[in-house]
């Protein structure tokens, strides 16, 4: 009985013993890293031990029998095999289902679909592979913040190879996509204000099954977020003509990487990209520039009526209502934007015109509240001399009173 | 010349219905004392004043103020965008609200200094405190009736300070906020408080104290009293009527010309409506005069030995408070000495700390 009760409080720890760990722990360098990133990756915090990628037996303290090839040890993972070596458990519907019942198991479907993929089965090793995004030994969950495939740090972990010159010296890319990508309104979203859902590298070329979109495609990548765009642009003349020119959509006007900020600079005058292909005396030229001229009179008569409305609201006139107004002449704004892909003027000047009306009557309400605060002003003059001139009655009739008598004691 | 007890012959009709003439004769025989603090005398008729106009702004607002979540925020934007004069209404009534709560400190203050509080005005100094007491109830219920973001929250940090008052403290916050949390229950009872039950006790308190006042008369300092003592003089006196109440008139008038400036040209804000559902908004604090305790409720650390931080203070708040109350019956030392070094002290070193944590809340 005595020896029964010490078998069982020994026995939680004698089965918990991980002889990798307990070794390399004590080791140094190299062979001391793994062994100590591994307090940090996602496996161990589910029971994985270093035996179920590697092989051999982790209950054996003796190193030969641990390591031994007869159990299945095979040391380092060739880049090759380590695809496969992570779809042993990530392809396994049902094994996946215990630990993460939501997580996808295509991964190494879409992998071998990916350009990676191609070239690691042709032999070529330098393509990233598992390990070279997901990082080894510390794989964290991808919401993890420090995990390198967080969608706050994905670009960066993507240009490790990408924005290396030397390291794509033999694959005819480019390598200024990411910082092209930095000056763009993707990654101000993503990286400035911190929106998680701003769409960032794998967002357009996949991640797992990551390859630059088809030229036709690109419309339907743009559009799995911008919705309303790819269905206007869809119908207007631009399609068809871009299509048999091959030219890839909305990369024509918006570039790829560096998409910077929409603005009337896109349709005329000297930076415009109309100006591209359309003459500014030609119809098209003529159609950007009156768009360009509908969308910025809407701007400034927003911007005249937000004038208005801040000197107003500084003078402490209740203008709440006109500013609640004001912000849905700033959603016409944006819809007038978004007409521009249709590139036909009257589907501009519909919004234009219903916003340059809430424009017209927001600053009709702050010069009104200007016009009242004068009022006021006025009034409290008037009231304060009225006041004064009493109290200097009150003044004098004290004095007059006080003339006649003394304080009495 | 008619004397002052003789009516005017047009008035002869009222004088035979009403009995003025025993009015003229009070008013006649009424006097005040003069010395060199007899400006600090106006605090307490100005406070007056000032409820006086907050019951005639209150009672225009009641005419269109809806008590109710869905239709208070709107209700009060209508008064100050539709309403003729609604916004000067509403601005001078929360103006008003602050500048009598401000007046009724300092009268509470020179009260303290001048010593007016000793024997036989125990009993008026108690009216007073319990009136302040009641216009800062006004300012915690009135707060929250225009239901904007700001006032919102401010209550339920409010209500939940009260909640953790010991033994009480649970039934008190359900008592306030109508359920358990703040919502539109709490904003029918609040309006329930601000426009009926305070207005009501505040009546009868203020009668109890202006007939205390009249009783027993204006105090006169100690200071001056002796002054003249030693010139084997009374303190001069000035006849209440006219003397003293032009006087008081024209302080009325001041107090009316920085009240309207001030709501001229600094309209009160309406802010934004309140979203029970949304978070809290950074930086929430209630009305200044809360904020001394409020800052200090935020320095104490959330333990003290093995009591919750907030109970301490609270229980040290409370105890200060009664402390003050019973001001008068402490003043005095058995042997019938005044202990006027301590009350001095003890005025300075609270006028030295609502100041000074007022600021830090506001600031910080």
């Amino acid at each position: 009985m005595r020896y029964g009760v010490l078998a069982f409080l020994f026995a939680v720890p004698l089965a918990a013993t991980d002889s990798c760990l307990e070794c390399h722990s004590v080791l140094e360098g190299r062979l001391q890293a793994p062994a100590k990133a591994f307090a940090n990756d996602i496996h161990a915090r589910f029971g994985f031990s270093c035996a179920d990628c590697h092989g051999g037996n982790r209950n054996e303290m003796d190193p030969e029998t641990a390591m031994s090839k007869a159990r299945g040890f095979v040391g380092k993972i060739p880049r090759t095999a380590v695809p496969e070596r992570c779809a042993h458990c990530h392809s396994n519907a049902s094994l996946m289902e215990k630990y993460k019942p939501r997580q996808r198991v295509d991964q190494m479907a879409q992998y071998r679909t990916s350009v990676h993929g191609k070239r690691l089965a042709t032999g070529d090793t330098k393509v990233a592979t598992c390990i070279d995004c997901h990082s080894v030994h510390d794989i964290r969950e991808v919401k993890d913040p420090l995990s390198p495939v967080h969608p706050l740090r994905l670009p960066e972990t993507c240009a490790r190879c990408h924005a290396d010159p030397a390291y794509m010296a033999g694959y005819k890319l480019a390598t200024d996509q990411f910082a092209n990508y930095r000056k763009s309104v993707h990654w101000e979203a993503l990286a400035k204000r911190g929106d998680l859902s701003a769409p960032s590298c794998a967002s357009c070329h996949g991640n797992h099954g990551a390859q630059p979109p088809e030229v036709e495609s690109v419309a339907a990548v743009c559009g799995t977020c911008h919705v309303v765009m790819e269905d206007l642009y869809k119908k207007s003349p631009h399609q068809p003509v871009f299509a048999a020119m091959g030219a890839a959509g909305c990369v024509v006007c918006h570039s790829n990487h560096e998409i910077r900020p929409p603005n009337v600079g896109m349709l005329a005058g000297p930076n415009a990209v109309c100006s591209q292909c359309h003459d500014a005396t030609s119809a098209g030229g003529i159609a950007a520039a009156e768009m360009a001229q509908q969308i910025t009179s809407l701007e400034k008569a927003l911007a005249r009526s937000d004038e208005i409305l801040a000197n107003a609201q500084q003078s402490g006139m209740e203008v709440s209502e006109a500013l609640l107004r004001q912000r849905e002449g700033r959603e016409d704004l944006v819809k007038a934007a978004v007409a521009v892909h249709a590139f036909e003027t009257a589907a501009v000047q519909k919004p234009v015109n219903e916003g340059l009306a809430i424009a017209a009557e927001t600053y009709q309400t702050g010069a009104s509240a200007l016009k009242e605060r004068t009022h006021r002003r006025l009034g409290l003059s008037v009231s304060l001399i009225a006041i004064a001139v009493t109290m200097l009655g009150l003044w004098l009739a004290i004095r007059s009173i006080e003339g006649r008598t003394t304080p009495s004691s | 010349m008619a004397s002052a007890t003789e009516p005017p012959q047009r008035v002869g009709w009222l004088e035979e219905r009403l009995g003025l003439a025993s009015i003229r004769a009070f008013l006649a025989h009424k006097t005040v004392p003069v010395h060199a603090q007899t400006l600090w005398y106006y605090f307490g008729g100005i406070t007056l004043f000032l409820f006086v106009i907050q019951v005639l702004t209150g009672t225009l607002l009641l005419l269109y103020y809806r008590p109710s979540p869905a239709e208070a925020y709107e209700s009060v934007q209508f008064i100050v965008t539709r309403v003729q004069f609604g916004w000067l209404i509403r601005s001078i009534h929360s103006w008003s609200a602050n500048l009598m709560i401000l007046s009724a400190f300092i009268h509470m203050f020179s009260v303290v200094f001048l010593r007016a509080f000793r024997r036989p005005r125990e009993l008026t100094w108690l009216s007073g405190i319990a009136l302040l007491g009641l216009a800062l109830g006004f300012g915690f219920s009135g707060y929250l009736l225009p239901w904007n973001t700001v006032s919102y929250f401010a209550t339920k940090v409010g209500t939940d300070m009260a909640a953790a008052v010991p033994v009480v403290g649970h039934g008190l916050a359900r008592f306030l906020r109508g359920g358990n949390d703040v919502g539109g229950a709490t904003l029918t009872r609040f309006f329930g408080f601000h426009v009926a039950v305070l207005p009501g006790i505040t009546t009868l308190l203020l009668l109890a104290h202006l007939m205390l006042v009249q009783k027993h008369g204006m105090s006169s300092p100690q200071r001056a009293v002796e002054e003249y003592r030693r010139k084997g003089l009374p303190i001069p006196q000035m006849p209440f009527f006219p003397n003293f109440f032009l006087r008081e008139l024209m302080a009325w008038y001041a107090a009316l010309g920085v009240l309207g400036s001030l709501a001229a040209i600094f309209p009160w804000e309406l802010g934004v409506k309140a979203d029970p559902f949304a978070p809290a908004p950074a930086g929430i604090r209630p009305e200044w005069y809360f904020l001394a305790p409020f800052y200090t409720l935020k320095l104490i650390p959330s333990h003290v030995w093995v009591f919750e931080g907030e109970l301490v203070g609270l229980v040290g708040f409370g105890l200060l408070a009664l402390w003050w109350v019973v001001l008068p019956f402490w003043a005095v030392n058995r042997q019938g000495e005044e202990r006027t070094r301590l009350v001095t002290g003890a005025g300075v070193v609270l006028v030295a700390y609502l100041v000074t944590f007022s600021a830090l809340g506001y600031w910080r």
